[in-house]
């Protein structure tokens, strides 16, 4: 079992976010979480993460449980995340923004930072060549001394993505990563995606483009107000009354 | 211009200018205003250092410079140390505290953090006002002595206190330099632009913060300490809401997060203000506006204005470097062009 979540639930006071989730992320595949607005997907991402503490049931990464860790612990185990809106600081350059996505896996302290040790030195170096490394992965390897406020939604998003893979990760979760990115840059994105898996990293993401979906993901899973209705392959869902239902509202017609 | 701008030319030149400054003016007046700014100027930076760079706005600093002024003038005059180790002593206080009020304050972000700092300098200040038994109230704390000798060097004239502060200016601004231009700045960066997205790369906010937080009042009461040595006098007012506010100013008018900003904006509203002060309290007609003018259109200060500039220099050479190979791109294709012509379009 790569990364596993077991009877996952979150409560928001009376409100039920996340309703006992069973879910596995399967290792070197895209795995995919699709649901109406307000499903619970970006919570179930955050419970994983580290970012909400749960409210029952546990999250197993590896065989090892790691439901009450902080999120910066998460990160190091190999956990990366990208956010719906990038968060990236608008005002510096790509390979600035990018740089500090290794910084987890250095251990350079004041001390070094003030006296220039070697191994500050080479920890840098080692953070700049990750950084110019994952910007050729991503293709944005012409942007990189561009400030980020000058780029395309599509390079943020890209960037987003470095910055995900400069911490080394295992498995990245992306949240919505093809939102306010037009269809022809969709599939330049889609097949970023695709270039992870191959490179060995796997992935979760959330999205709403449901043909983009449909091409890309391996499995499914489908929330409906916090629970899972559905799971299963592209084609599995497709036919599937209950995700049907809750897409369309009423009877299925299919 | 290029060589003029140049990063080495420009910190040299300050350098020299500042040693050689007391020797041009040979006014005392002058020289303990410039050594009064300089002292402000380290509180700037360990300001800056965590409002600037790590994105909390502290509004305690005023109490943690009060903290180190008072502990160096009481070591000094209640407890007969030597001024020097009482001044290292009273960094370390100051940070021991900063430490204990961080790892409560750092809870709390943005505005909440602001407003809880704002208390904790506010209650500082009145323990120092209060506490008579230890800080003589509102008496303050007179006879502090002078830096004692070091050999044959001794702080008694306005010119060697001079050098002295400056001595401790650079070395404030050689710490804060290697610390922004680290790993360990890009951390602190990192938390201010997103202390979320900082969380998910996987670093520990917290501990980061808490060490930003510490360096950040340690600069406080290093500047504090050098105060009390300096003006040999402190009152509690030097722990007042108002000193932190004039600490804010002299950083968001220089310029927030900027390495040259202090200096900028204590520099110009210290001498500013020495010139109107004919207007009394008045003066604060002209800061509030001029305050006011910049944060809306230019959030990084004066140097914001300087730094934007250059950029758009710099994008405008790149986009004509960029017109001219494209032009003689043409040439070369151009078979026809003769030698002359294409001189005429390079001159």
């Amino acid at each position: 079992m790569f990364l596993q979540t077991k009877g996952l639930t979150k409560q928001f006071g009376g409100l039920v976010a996340v309703n006992k989730v069973d879910f596995t992320v399967e290792k070197g595949k895209i795995n995919a979480i699709i649901g109406p607005n307000g499903a619970g997907k970006t919570t179930f991402f955050n419970l994983i993460s580290g970012f909400h503490p749960p409210s029952a049931g546990q999250v197993i990464f590896k065989g090892r449980d790691i439901t009450h860790l902080p999120p910066d612990q998460i990160a190091r185990l190999g956990i990366a995340r990208t956010f719906q809106t990038t968060h990236l600081f608008e005002q510096s350059t790509v390979l600035d923004n990018v740089i500090v996505g290794h910084r987890l896996r250095t251990s350079s302290t004041l001390w070094d930072a003030i006296f220039r040790t070697a191994r500050h030195q080479r920890e840098e170096k080692q953070c700049r060549d990750k950084a110019l490394d994952v910007l050729d992965f991503v293709g944005l390897t012409d942007a990189a001394d561009r400030l980020v406020a000058g780029l395309t939604q599509e390079a943020k998003k890209r960037a987003a993505f470095a910055l995900a893979l400069a911490t080394d990760p295992e498995v990245v979760f992306l949240d919505e990563p093809a939102a306010g990115v037009n269809p022809d840059e969709t599939d330049g994105l889609a097949e970023l995606i695709r270039k992870m898996v191959e490179r060995g990293v796997t992935v979760c993401l959330i999205e709403h483009k449901m043909q983009m979906i449909m091409n890309l993901a391996d499995k499914i899973m489908v929330l409906n107000f916090g629970e899972k209705i559905a799971e299963g392959t592209p084609h599995e869902i497709m036919n599937n009354e209950d995700v049907i239902r809750a897409y369309l509202g009423g009877n299925a017609i299919a | 211009m290029s060589v003029l701008l140049n990063r080495r030319t420009v910190v040299t030149g300050l350098i020299l200018f500042a040693v050689l400054f007391p020797f041009v003016t040979r006014n005392d007046y002058v020289i303990h205003i410039m050594t009064l700014s300089f002292i402000w100027m380290i509180g700037v930076y360990g300001l800056n250092l965590l409002a600037g760079y790590t994105g909390y706005l502290s509004l305690a600093h005023a109490g943690f410079f009060a903290v180190g002024a008072y502990s160096l003038g009481l070591l000094t005059v209640e407890a007969g140390v030597n001024f020097w180790l009482a001044l290292i002593l009273a960094c370390l206080f100051t940070g021991i505290l900063g430490f204990l009020i961080g790892m409560i304050a750092l809870r709390t972000r943005e505005h909440f953090f602001a407003i809880y700092t704002l208390c904790v300098g506010y209650i500082i200040y009145l323990v120092i006002y209060k506490w008579d038994g230890l800080t003589g109230g509102v008496r303050g704390l007179i006879g502090i002595p002078a830096p004692s000798n070091i050999g044959p060097i001794s702080f008694t004239s306005s010119i060697s206190q001079y050098f002295l502060v400056l001595f401790f200016l650079l070395l404030t601004i050689f710490f804060i330099y290697r610390i922004v231009h680290s790993l360990t700045g890009r951390t602190f960066m990192a938390i201010r632009n997103s202390e979320d997205l900082a969380l998910t790369l996987g670093i520990s906010t917290m501990k980061n913060k808490l060490v930003s937080f510490v360096l950040s009042t340690i600069f406080a009461g290093l500047a504090g300490a050098l105060y009390a040595g300096f003006v040999r006098f402190i009152g509690p007012d030097i722990g007042y809401i108002t000193i932190t506010f004039d600490l804010l100013i002299y950083l968001l008018i220089g310029g927030i997060g900027t390495m040259s900003g202090p200096i900028v904006g204590t520099l110009l509203i210290v001498w500013l203000s020495q010139y109107l002060q004919f207007l009394q309290d008045y003066r604060m007609l002209v800061f509030g506006p001029l305050l006011a003018f910049l944060i809306i259109f230019y959030p990084w200060g004066i140097v914001g204005i300087f730094q934007q500039w250059k950029q758009k220099r710099q994008a405008r050479k790149a986009r004509s470097i960029h017109q001219e190979e494209n032009r003689k791109d043409e040439v070369e294709l151009d078979a026809g062009v003769s030698a002359d012509q294409e001189q005429v379009r390079e001159g």
